[in-house]
Protein backbone atom coordinates (compact mmCIF):
# COMPACT_ATOMS: atom_id res chain seq x y z
CA UNK A 1 0.00 0.00 0.00
CA UNK A 2 1.43 3.33 -1.07
CA UNK A 3 0.05 7.07 -0.44
CA UNK A 4 1.33 9.62 -2.59
CA UNK A 5 0.12 13.22 -3.05
CA UNK A 6 -0.23 16.46 -5.22
CA UNK A 7 0.48 19.68 -4.96
CA UNK A 8 -3.30 19.88 -5.11
CA UNK A 9 -3.78 18.59 -2.09
CA UNK A 10 -5.13 15.32 -3.23
CA UNK A 11 -4.25 12.11 -2.16
CA UNK A 12 -3.99 8.59 -3.80
CA UNK A 13 -3.96 5.35 -1.42
CA UNK A 14 -3.00 2.66 -4.38
CA UNK A 15 -3.84 -1.08 -3.19
CA UNK A 16 -3.45 -2.91 -5.99
CA UNK A 17 -4.35 -2.20 -9.51
CA UNK A 18 -7.18 0.55 -7.68
CA UNK A 19 -6.44 4.06 -5.54
CA UNK A 20 -8.72 5.97 -3.08
CA UNK A 21 -8.47 9.48 -3.82
CA UNK A 22 -9.36 12.38 -1.34
CA UNK A 23 -8.08 15.51 -0.09
CA UNK A 24 -5.52 15.50 2.91
CA UNK A 25 -6.18 16.64 6.02
CA UNK A 26 -4.04 20.18 5.73
CA UNK A 27 -6.82 20.85 2.74
CA UNK A 28 -9.52 20.15 4.87
CA UNK A 29 -8.15 22.41 7.35
CA UNK A 30 -7.84 25.18 4.56
CA UNK A 31 -11.74 24.81 3.41
CA UNK A 32 -13.25 24.73 6.52
CA UNK A 33 -16.74 22.76 7.26
CA UNK A 34 -17.38 20.70 4.10
CA UNK A 35 -21.12 21.04 3.39
CA UNK A 36 -21.52 19.49 0.19
CA UNK A 37 -19.59 16.94 -2.11
CA UNK A 38 -20.22 16.24 -5.66
CA UNK A 39 -18.98 13.04 -6.73
CA UNK A 40 -18.20 11.13 -10.75
CA UNK A 41 -20.63 8.72 -11.37
CA UNK A 42 -19.19 5.19 -11.68
CA UNK A 43 -17.90 3.78 -14.89
CA UNK A 44 -16.25 7.21 -15.72
CA UNK A 45 -12.92 7.76 -17.64
CA UNK A 46 -11.05 10.46 -16.01
CA UNK A 47 -7.29 11.70 -17.04
CA UNK A 48 -4.85 12.74 -14.96
CA UNK A 49 -5.70 16.29 -13.82
CA UNK A 50 -9.28 16.07 -14.50
CA UNK A 51 -11.62 17.49 -12.54
CA UNK A 52 -13.10 14.22 -10.48
CA UNK A 53 -15.45 16.06 -7.77
CA UNK A 54 -16.36 19.13 -6.26
CA UNK A 55 -16.29 20.07 -2.70
CA UNK A 56 -17.25 22.86 -1.09
CA UNK A 57 -17.22 24.81 2.62
CA UNK A 58 -20.01 26.94 3.97
CA UNK A 59 -17.72 29.50 1.50
CA UNK A 60 -16.79 28.22 -1.67
CA UNK A 61 -16.60 25.66 -4.17
CA UNK A 62 -13.36 23.78 -5.57
CA UNK A 63 -12.39 21.13 -7.44
CA UNK A 64 -10.63 17.92 -6.44
CA UNK A 65 -8.34 17.04 -9.68
CA UNK A 66 -7.70 13.35 -10.61
CA UNK A 67 -4.34 12.57 -9.42
CA UNK A 68 -4.03 9.90 -11.60
CA UNK A 69 -5.89 8.54 -15.08
CA UNK A 70 -7.86 5.87 -14.25
CA UNK A 71 -12.02 4.58 -14.22
CA UNK A 72 -14.12 4.91 -11.52
CA UNK A 73 -14.95 2.41 -9.95
CA UNK A 74 -16.81 3.13 -6.30
CA UNK A 75 -17.71 6.28 -5.29
CA UNK A 76 -18.09 7.53 -1.38
CA UNK A 77 -21.99 8.16 -1.51
CA UNK A 78 -22.24 8.35 2.29
CA UNK A 79 -20.52 12.11 1.78
CA UNK A 80 -23.93 13.22 0.38
CA UNK A 81 -25.65 12.85 3.58
CA UNK A 82 -22.75 13.79 6.16
CA UNK A 83 -20.44 15.83 3.96
CA UNK A 84 -18.52 17.00 7.27
CA UNK A 85 -16.77 13.27 7.02
CA UNK A 86 -14.31 14.88 4.72
CA UNK A 87 -13.17 17.72 7.76
CA UNK A 88 -13.51 14.44 10.44
CA UNK A 89 -11.53 11.85 8.92
CA UNK A 90 -10.17 12.77 5.45
CA UNK A 91 -7.89 10.05 5.66
CA UNK A 92 -10.41 7.04 6.47
CA UNK A 93 -14.35 7.85 6.28
CA UNK A 94 -13.60 10.96 4.03
CA UNK A 95 -12.22 9.45 0.98
CA UNK A 96 -14.05 10.87 -2.34
CA UNK A 97 -13.80 7.99 -4.87
CA UNK A 98 -11.58 4.80 -6.08
CA UNK A 99 -10.33 4.69 -9.63
CA UNK A 100 -8.71 1.75 -11.50
CA UNK A 101 -5.54 2.87 -12.77
CA UNK A 102 -4.69 2.98 -16.63
CA UNK A 103 -1.37 3.93 -16.17
CA UNK A 104 0.70 3.50 -12.63
CA UNK A 105 3.58 4.82 -13.47
CA UNK A 106 1.89 8.32 -13.62
CA UNK A 107 2.04 7.82 -9.71
CA UNK A 108 6.05 8.26 -9.74
CA UNK A 109 5.42 12.04 -10.65
CA UNK A 110 3.34 12.39 -7.55
CA UNK A 111 4.68 13.42 -3.62
CA UNK A 112 5.65 10.91 -1.00
CA UNK A 113 4.42 11.39 1.99
CA UNK A 114 7.30 13.48 3.28
CA UNK A 115 7.79 15.34 -0.16
CA UNK A 116 3.96 16.48 0.37
CA UNK A 117 4.55 17.26 3.91
CA UNK A 118 7.78 19.41 2.99
CA UNK A 119 5.45 21.32 0.57
CA UNK A 120 2.91 22.30 2.88
CA UNK A 121 5.57 23.45 5.53
CA UNK A 122 6.63 25.66 2.48
CA UNK A 123 3.11 27.32 1.58
CA UNK A 124 1.97 27.40 5.38
CA UNK B 1 -7.86 21.39 -5.51
CA UNK B 2 -8.08 24.79 -6.52
CA UNK B 3 -7.11 27.39 -4.45
CA UNK B 4 -8.41 31.21 -4.86
CA UNK B 5 -5.64 33.46 -5.84
CA UNK B 6 -4.61 36.25 -3.81
CA UNK B 7 -3.81 40.11 -5.07
CA UNK B 8 -0.61 41.21 -5.01
CA UNK B 9 -1.71 44.89 -3.59
CA UNK B 10 -0.19 46.12 -0.70
CA UNK B 11 -3.00 45.66 1.72
CA UNK B 12 -3.87 47.80 5.25
CA UNK B 13 -4.40 46.41 8.45
CA UNK B 14 -7.16 47.59 10.86
CA UNK B 15 -6.27 48.82 14.60
CA UNK B 16 -7.00 45.35 15.66
CA UNK B 17 -4.61 43.73 13.22
CA UNK B 18 -2.85 41.86 15.93
CA UNK B 19 -5.69 40.77 17.95
CA UNK B 20 -6.55 38.79 15.16
CA UNK B 21 -2.93 37.57 14.33
CA UNK B 22 -3.23 36.38 18.35
CA UNK B 23 -6.24 34.74 18.22
CA UNK B 24 -5.53 32.22 15.26
CA UNK B 25 -7.45 34.07 12.61
CA UNK B 26 -6.84 32.71 8.76
CA UNK B 27 -6.25 36.75 7.25
CA UNK B 28 -7.01 37.57 3.82
CA UNK B 29 -7.65 40.26 1.40
CA UNK B 30 -10.60 42.05 1.53
CA UNK B 31 -11.71 45.53 -0.12
CA UNK B 32 -8.02 46.26 0.28
CA UNK B 33 -7.28 45.63 4.49
CA UNK B 34 -5.97 42.06 5.33
CA UNK B 35 -9.23 40.89 7.32
CA UNK B 36 -9.85 37.87 9.21
CA UNK B 37 -12.16 35.40 7.28
CA UNK B 38 -12.32 32.89 10.02
CA UNK B 39 -10.72 32.14 13.51
CA UNK B 40 -9.64 28.63 14.64
CA UNK B 41 -13.40 27.04 14.89
CA UNK B 42 -14.45 27.73 11.81
CA UNK B 43 -17.13 29.54 10.09
CA UNK B 44 -19.96 27.02 10.78
CA UNK B 45 -19.07 27.17 14.76
CA UNK B 46 -19.13 31.12 14.72
CA UNK B 47 -22.07 31.55 12.55
CA UNK B 48 -24.03 29.43 14.88
CA UNK B 49 -22.27 31.01 17.96
CA UNK B 50 -23.43 34.85 16.56
CA UNK B 51 -27.16 33.09 16.56
CA UNK B 52 -27.45 31.58 20.30
CA UNK B 53 -24.87 33.91 22.04
CA UNK B 54 -22.55 36.85 20.76
CA UNK B 55 -20.54 37.46 18.16
CA UNK B 56 -17.66 40.56 17.58
CA UNK B 57 -16.86 41.60 14.37
CA UNK B 58 -14.08 43.52 13.07
CA UNK B 59 -15.71 46.18 10.82
CA UNK B 60 -12.91 49.12 10.58
CA UNK B 61 -12.38 48.60 7.31
CA UNK B 62 -15.81 50.44 6.47
CA UNK B 63 -15.39 54.09 5.42
CA UNK B 64 -16.69 56.52 8.53
CA UNK B 65 -17.30 59.94 7.66
CA UNK B 66 -18.98 63.27 9.23
CA UNK B 67 -21.05 65.48 6.89
CA UNK B 68 -20.94 68.71 8.54
CA UNK B 69 -22.84 72.28 7.75
CA UNK B 70 -20.80 74.98 8.64
CA UNK B 71 -24.29 76.74 10.00
CA UNK B 72 -24.47 73.85 12.32
CA UNK B 73 -28.17 73.50 11.03
CA UNK B 74 -29.49 69.63 10.58
CA UNK B 75 -31.67 70.78 7.59
CA UNK B 76 -28.76 72.18 5.40
CA UNK B 77 -26.29 69.03 6.03
CA UNK B 78 -29.92 67.00 5.69
CA UNK B 79 -30.52 68.80 1.88
CA UNK B 80 -27.16 68.09 0.85
CA UNK B 81 -27.28 64.70 1.50
CA UNK B 82 -31.06 64.30 0.22
CA UNK B 83 -29.31 65.08 -3.43
CA UNK B 84 -27.79 62.40 -3.23
CA UNK B 85 -29.42 59.41 -1.51
CA UNK B 86 -33.47 58.51 -1.40
CA UNK B 87 -33.82 58.33 2.09
CA UNK B 88 -35.53 61.17 4.26
CA UNK B 89 -32.83 62.56 6.06
CA UNK B 90 -34.54 65.64 6.59
CA UNK B 91 -36.79 64.13 9.40
CA UNK B 92 -34.44 61.94 11.14
CA UNK B 93 -34.40 62.56 15.25
CA UNK B 94 -31.30 63.14 16.91
CA UNK B 95 -29.27 60.12 17.09
CA UNK B 96 -31.80 57.98 15.03
CA UNK B 97 -30.44 56.54 11.48
CA UNK B 98 -31.44 54.92 9.05
CA UNK B 99 -29.86 52.89 6.31
CA UNK B 100 -29.76 54.15 2.57
CA UNK B 101 -28.02 54.54 -0.63
CA UNK B 102 -25.65 56.63 -2.71
CA UNK B 103 -27.71 56.79 -6.30
CA UNK B 104 -26.79 57.75 -9.66
CA UNK B 105 -28.56 59.35 -12.17
CA UNK B 106 -29.99 56.43 -14.12
CA UNK B 107 -31.43 55.39 -10.28
CA UNK B 108 -28.29 53.33 -9.90
CA UNK B 109 -26.63 52.04 -6.84
CA UNK B 110 -23.22 53.59 -5.91
CA UNK B 111 -22.97 51.82 -2.65
CA UNK B 112 -24.95 51.48 0.39
CA UNK B 113 -24.63 53.04 3.59
CA UNK B 114 -25.96 54.06 7.37
CA UNK B 115 -26.60 57.91 7.91
CA UNK B 116 -27.15 58.97 11.76
CA UNK B 117 -27.73 62.40 12.61
CA UNK B 118 -25.82 63.38 15.53
CA UNK B 119 -26.71 63.89 18.67
CA UNK B 120 -24.14 64.55 20.75
CA UNK B 121 -24.63 68.13 21.79
CA UNK B 122 -22.78 70.87 20.16
CA UNK B 123 -22.55 68.77 16.76
CA UNK B 124 -26.00 70.14 15.60
CA UNK B 125 -25.50 70.06 11.65
CA UNK B 126 -23.57 66.86 11.67
CA UNK B 127 -24.53 63.43 10.14
CA UNK B 128 -22.35 60.60 10.24
CA UNK B 129 -22.08 58.14 7.50
CA UNK B 130 -21.00 54.78 7.15
CA UNK B 131 -20.11 53.26 4.04
CA UNK B 132 -18.90 50.04 2.57
CA UNK B 133 -15.16 49.46 2.32
CA UNK B 134 -14.52 48.74 -1.13
CA UNK B 135 -16.28 51.99 -2.22
CA UNK B 136 -15.23 54.47 0.25
CA UNK B 137 -12.59 56.32 -1.86
CA UNK B 138 -15.13 56.70 -4.69
CA UNK B 139 -18.20 57.67 -2.43
CA UNK B 140 -15.59 60.23 -0.60
CA UNK B 141 -15.39 61.59 -3.82
CA UNK B 142 -18.48 61.22 -5.54
CA UNK B 143 -20.38 63.05 -2.15
CA UNK B 144 -17.01 66.16 -2.13
CA UNK B 145 -18.08 66.58 -5.72
CA UNK B 146 -21.39 67.38 -4.99
CA UNK B 147 -21.94 69.08 -1.92
CA UNK B 148 -22.99 72.35 -1.36
CA UNK B 149 -20.89 75.45 -0.27
CA UNK B 150 -21.26 75.50 3.82
CA UNK B 151 -20.79 71.66 3.97
CA UNK B 152 -18.34 69.26 4.19
CA UNK B 153 -17.08 66.22 4.70
CA UNK B 154 -14.80 64.93 7.17
CA UNK B 155 -13.29 61.60 6.98
CA UNK B 156 -12.52 60.02 9.72
CA UNK B 157 -10.01 56.87 9.16
CA UNK B 158 -8.78 57.22 13.39
CA UNK B 159 -11.75 55.45 13.95
CA UNK B 160 -12.14 51.41 14.69
CA UNK B 161 -15.91 50.06 14.38
CA UNK B 162 -17.02 46.52 15.53
CA UNK B 163 -20.26 44.70 15.68
CA UNK B 164 -21.73 42.93 18.64
CA UNK B 165 -24.15 40.36 17.47
CA UNK B 166 -26.70 37.86 18.67
CA UNK B 167 -29.19 37.32 21.61
CA UNK B 168 -26.19 37.99 24.73
CA UNK B 169 -25.50 41.30 22.88
CA UNK B 170 -27.69 43.35 24.99
CA UNK B 171 -26.97 41.72 28.62
CA UNK B 172 -23.38 41.86 27.35
CA UNK B 173 -23.35 45.28 26.64
CA UNK B 174 -25.49 46.17 29.46
CA UNK B 175 -23.41 44.79 32.38
CA UNK B 176 -20.41 47.65 30.48
CA UNK B 177 -22.98 50.24 29.94
CA UNK B 178 -26.65 50.12 30.84
CA UNK B 179 -27.23 53.15 28.75
CA UNK B 180 -25.87 52.23 25.55
CA UNK B 181 -27.44 48.57 25.95
CA UNK B 182 -30.91 50.22 26.30
CA UNK B 183 -30.91 51.99 22.79
CA UNK B 184 -33.84 51.40 20.36
CA UNK B 185 -33.38 49.79 17.29
CA UNK B 186 -31.34 51.62 14.58
CA UNK B 187 -30.95 54.48 17.11
CA UNK B 188 -27.49 55.96 18.73
CA UNK B 189 -25.34 57.41 21.67
CA UNK B 190 -22.33 58.45 22.82
CA UNK B 191 -21.68 56.45 26.27
CA UNK B 192 -18.81 56.03 27.90
CA UNK B 193 -17.90 51.52 28.04
CA UNK B 194 -14.83 50.89 30.44
CA UNK B 195 -13.95 54.96 30.19
CA UNK B 196 -14.08 54.46 26.66
CA UNK B 197 -15.43 57.26 24.73
CA UNK B 198 -18.12 55.29 21.89
CA UNK B 199 -20.75 55.89 19.77
CA UNK B 200 -23.11 52.49 19.60
CA UNK B 201 -26.11 52.04 17.33
CA UNK B 202 -28.68 49.40 17.72
CA UNK B 203 -27.68 47.66 14.52
CA UNK B 204 -26.22 45.37 12.49
CA UNK B 205 -25.85 42.73 9.16
CA UNK B 206 -27.09 39.39 11.10
CA UNK B 207 -30.30 39.51 11.39
CA UNK B 208 -30.07 39.31 15.42
CA UNK B 209 -30.11 41.76 17.91
CA UNK B 210 -26.74 44.17 18.45
CA UNK B 211 -25.32 46.95 18.37
CA UNK B 212 -22.01 48.68 16.46
CA UNK B 213 -19.92 50.35 18.20
CA UNK B 214 -17.36 53.07 16.84
CA UNK B 215 -14.12 54.26 19.19
CA UNK B 216 -10.73 55.66 18.38
CA UNK B 217 -8.13 53.70 17.21
CA UNK B 218 -6.28 54.05 19.87
CA UNK B 219 -9.09 51.97 22.05
CA UNK B 220 -9.80 49.62 19.81
CA UNK B 221 -7.77 47.03 20.99
CA UNK B 222 -9.36 47.80 25.11
CA UNK B 223 -12.80 47.67 24.04
CA UNK B 224 -12.40 44.77 21.61
CA UNK B 225 -10.58 42.97 24.77
CA UNK B 226 -13.20 44.42 26.91
CA UNK B 227 -15.68 42.85 25.01
CA UNK B 228 -14.11 39.24 24.61
CA UNK B 229 -13.95 38.94 28.17
CA UNK B 230 -17.04 37.97 28.11
CA UNK B 231 -17.77 34.59 28.23
CA UNK B 232 -20.88 34.77 26.21
CA UNK B 233 -18.61 36.49 23.57
CA UNK B 234 -16.47 35.13 20.57
CA UNK B 235 -14.41 36.64 17.70
CA UNK B 236 -16.32 35.87 14.20
CA UNK B 237 -14.44 36.53 11.10
CA UNK B 238 -15.76 37.94 7.56
CA UNK B 239 -16.89 34.66 6.48
CA UNK B 240 -19.86 33.85 9.03
CA UNK B 241 -20.45 37.89 8.35
CA UNK B 242 -21.61 36.62 4.87
CA UNK B 243 -23.44 33.74 6.04
CA UNK B 244 -25.40 35.36 8.81
CA UNK B 245 -26.41 38.58 6.38
CA UNK B 246 -27.67 36.27 3.46
CA UNK B 247 -29.60 34.31 6.16
CA UNK B 248 -31.35 37.59 7.27
CA UNK B 249 -31.76 38.23 3.34
CA UNK B 250 -29.45 41.42 4.09
CA UNK B 251 -27.76 42.95 0.34
CA UNK B 252 -24.06 42.83 -0.19
CA UNK B 253 -22.82 45.55 -2.39
CA UNK B 254 -21.01 44.93 -5.95
CA UNK B 255 -23.12 41.76 -5.05
CA UNK B 256 -26.36 41.94 -4.72
CA UNK B 257 -26.53 45.76 -5.41
CA UNK B 258 -24.57 47.75 -7.54
CA UNK B 259 -24.82 50.63 -10.73
CA UNK B 260 -27.34 47.74 -12.93
CA UNK B 261 -29.93 47.83 -10.02
CA UNK B 262 -31.98 50.36 -8.62
CA UNK B 263 -33.69 49.90 -5.09
CA UNK B 264 -36.52 49.30 -6.49
CA UNK B 265 -35.77 45.79 -7.78
CA UNK B 266 -33.54 45.07 -5.18
CA UNK B 267 -36.67 45.38 -2.90
CA UNK B 268 -35.63 48.37 -0.77
CA UNK B 269 -38.34 50.55 -1.55
CA UNK B 270 -38.63 50.60 3.04
CA UNK B 271 -35.93 52.78 2.48
CA UNK B 272 -37.37 55.28 0.69
CA UNK B 273 -39.69 57.04 3.16
CA UNK B 274 -43.09 58.47 1.33
CA UNK B 275 -41.49 61.98 1.67
CA UNK B 276 -38.86 61.27 -0.76
CA UNK B 277 -41.08 58.94 -2.96
CA UNK B 278 -43.57 61.83 -3.68
CA UNK B 279 -41.16 64.52 -4.15
CA UNK B 280 -38.72 63.19 -5.90
CA UNK B 281 -35.20 64.96 -5.53
CA UNK B 282 -32.67 62.57 -5.86
CA UNK B 283 -30.49 61.19 -8.10
CA UNK B 284 -32.57 59.05 -10.71
CA UNK B 285 -36.13 60.20 -9.02
CA UNK B 286 -38.04 59.40 -12.11
CA UNK B 287 -37.09 55.97 -13.43
CA UNK B 288 -37.52 55.42 -9.14
CA UNK B 289 -40.63 57.00 -9.01
CA UNK B 290 -42.14 54.70 -11.84
CA UNK B 291 -40.77 51.39 -10.38
CA UNK B 292 -42.53 52.18 -7.27
CA UNK B 293 -46.02 52.65 -8.87
CA UNK B 294 -45.74 50.24 -11.63
CA UNK B 295 -43.18 47.71 -10.49
CA UNK B 296 -39.51 46.87 -11.44
CA UNK B 297 -39.40 44.49 -14.81
CA UNK B 298 -36.92 42.43 -12.50
CA UNK B 299 -36.85 41.95 -8.49
CA UNK B 300 -34.60 40.59 -6.04
CA UNK B 301 -35.82 37.00 -4.66
CA UNK B 302 -34.48 34.29 -1.91
CA UNK B 303 -34.18 31.25 -3.60
CA UNK B 304 -33.75 27.69 -1.85
CA UNK B 305 -32.72 25.35 -3.76
CA UNK B 306 -34.33 21.38 -3.33
CA UNK B 307 -30.91 19.51 -2.70
CA UNK B 308 -27.89 20.09 -1.25
CA UNK B 309 -25.95 21.18 -3.61
CA UNK B 310 -25.17 25.15 -2.95
CA UNK B 311 -25.69 27.35 -6.10
CA UNK B 312 -22.85 30.12 -5.90
CA UNK B 313 -23.13 34.11 -7.39
CA UNK B 314 -22.94 33.79 -11.30
CA UNK B 315 -25.12 30.70 -11.11
CA UNK B 316 -28.19 31.08 -14.35
CA UNK B 317 -31.35 30.87 -12.83
CA UNK B 318 -34.47 29.33 -15.59
CA UNK B 319 -38.04 27.89 -15.69
CA UNK B 320 -37.95 24.44 -15.10
CA UNK B 321 -38.53 24.41 -19.07
CA UNK B 322 -35.37 25.92 -19.70
CA UNK B 323 -36.44 29.73 -20.46
CA UNK B 324 -33.36 31.78 -18.90
CA UNK B 325 -34.89 34.00 -16.58
CA UNK B 326 -32.56 35.72 -13.80
CA UNK B 327 -28.91 34.86 -12.00
CA UNK B 328 -28.21 34.04 -8.86
CA UNK B 329 -26.31 37.40 -6.60
CA UNK B 330 -25.81 35.65 -3.45
CA UNK B 331 -25.31 31.82 -2.40
CA UNK B 332 -23.76 29.25 -0.22
CA UNK B 333 -24.95 27.04 2.40
CA UNK B 334 -26.64 28.38 5.84
CA UNK B 335 -26.17 26.96 8.50
CA UNK B 336 -28.91 28.14 10.79
CA UNK B 337 -31.11 26.73 8.04
CA UNK B 338 -28.88 24.09 7.75
CA UNK B 339 -28.87 23.85 3.87
CA UNK B 340 -27.79 25.70 0.58
CA UNK B 341 -29.77 29.55 0.13
CA UNK B 342 -29.82 31.74 -2.71
CA UNK B 343 -30.82 35.26 -3.54
CA UNK B 344 -30.95 36.80 -7.00
CA UNK B 345 -33.06 38.26 -9.33
CA UNK B 346 -35.21 37.63 -11.60
CA UNK B 347 -38.36 38.47 -14.46
CA UNK B 348 -41.35 39.84 -12.10
CA UNK B 349 -43.79 37.48 -13.84
CA UNK B 350 -41.77 34.22 -12.01
CA UNK B 351 -40.91 36.29 -9.02
CA UNK B 352 -43.90 34.69 -6.77
CA UNK B 353 -42.73 33.14 -3.45
CA UNK B 354 -43.14 29.36 -4.46
CA UNK B 355 -42.19 29.54 -8.29
CA UNK B 356 -40.50 26.87 -9.50
CA UNK B 357 -36.96 27.22 -10.84
CA UNK B 358 -33.84 25.69 -12.01
CA UNK B 359 -30.55 26.73 -11.03
CA UNK B 360 -28.31 25.80 -13.64
CA UNK B 361 -24.79 24.51 -11.65
CA UNK B 362 -21.73 22.92 -13.35
CA UNK B 363 -24.24 22.60 -16.26
CA UNK B 364 -26.97 20.75 -14.70
CA UNK B 365 -30.03 22.10 -13.87
CA UNK B 366 -31.18 21.71 -10.49
CA UNK B 367 -35.01 22.18 -8.77
CA UNK B 368 -35.36 25.31 -6.81
CA UNK B 369 -38.31 27.37 -5.24
CA UNK B 370 -38.66 31.35 -4.45
CA UNK B 371 -38.53 31.26 -0.89
CA UNK B 372 -39.57 34.22 1.37
CA UNK B 373 -36.55 36.40 2.98
CA UNK B 374 -35.23 36.50 5.60
CA UNK B 375 -34.74 32.77 5.13
CA UNK B 376 -34.00 33.10 9.10
CA UNK B 377 -36.61 35.93 11.04
CA UNK B 378 -34.81 39.02 12.00
CA UNK B 379 -34.32 39.58 16.34
CA UNK B 380 -34.10 42.99 16.01
CA UNK B 381 -35.50 45.00 19.44
CA UNK B 382 -37.79 47.69 17.72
Amino acid sequence: MTTRYTKDHEYIRVEGDAGIVGISDFAQGQLGDVVFVELPSVGKTLNKGDEAAVVESVKAASEVYAPVSGEVVEVNSDLEATPGTVNEDPAGRGWFLKIRLTNPSELDGLLTEEQYQEFVKSIS
Amino acid sequence: MAETAHSDQPLLNTPLHAEHVALGARMVPFAGYNMPVQYPTGIMTEHNWTREHAGLFDVSHMGQAFLVADDKSHETAAKALEALVPADVLNLKPNQQRYSQLLDENGGILDDLMVTRVGAPGHEGWLYLVVNASMKEQDYAHIQARLPQGVSLNRKDDLALMALQGPSAAAVLGKLSPEAADIPFMMSADVQIDGIWCHVSRSGYTGEDGYEISCKAGDATKLWNTLLADPEVKPIGLGARDSLRLEAGLCLYGHDIDTTTSPIEAGLNWSIQKRRREEGGFPGAARIQREVKEGAARVRIGILPEGRAPAREGTVITTPDGREVGIVTSGGFGPTVNGPIAMGYVSKDVSAIGTDLHLVVRGKPLPAKVAAMPFVPHRYKR
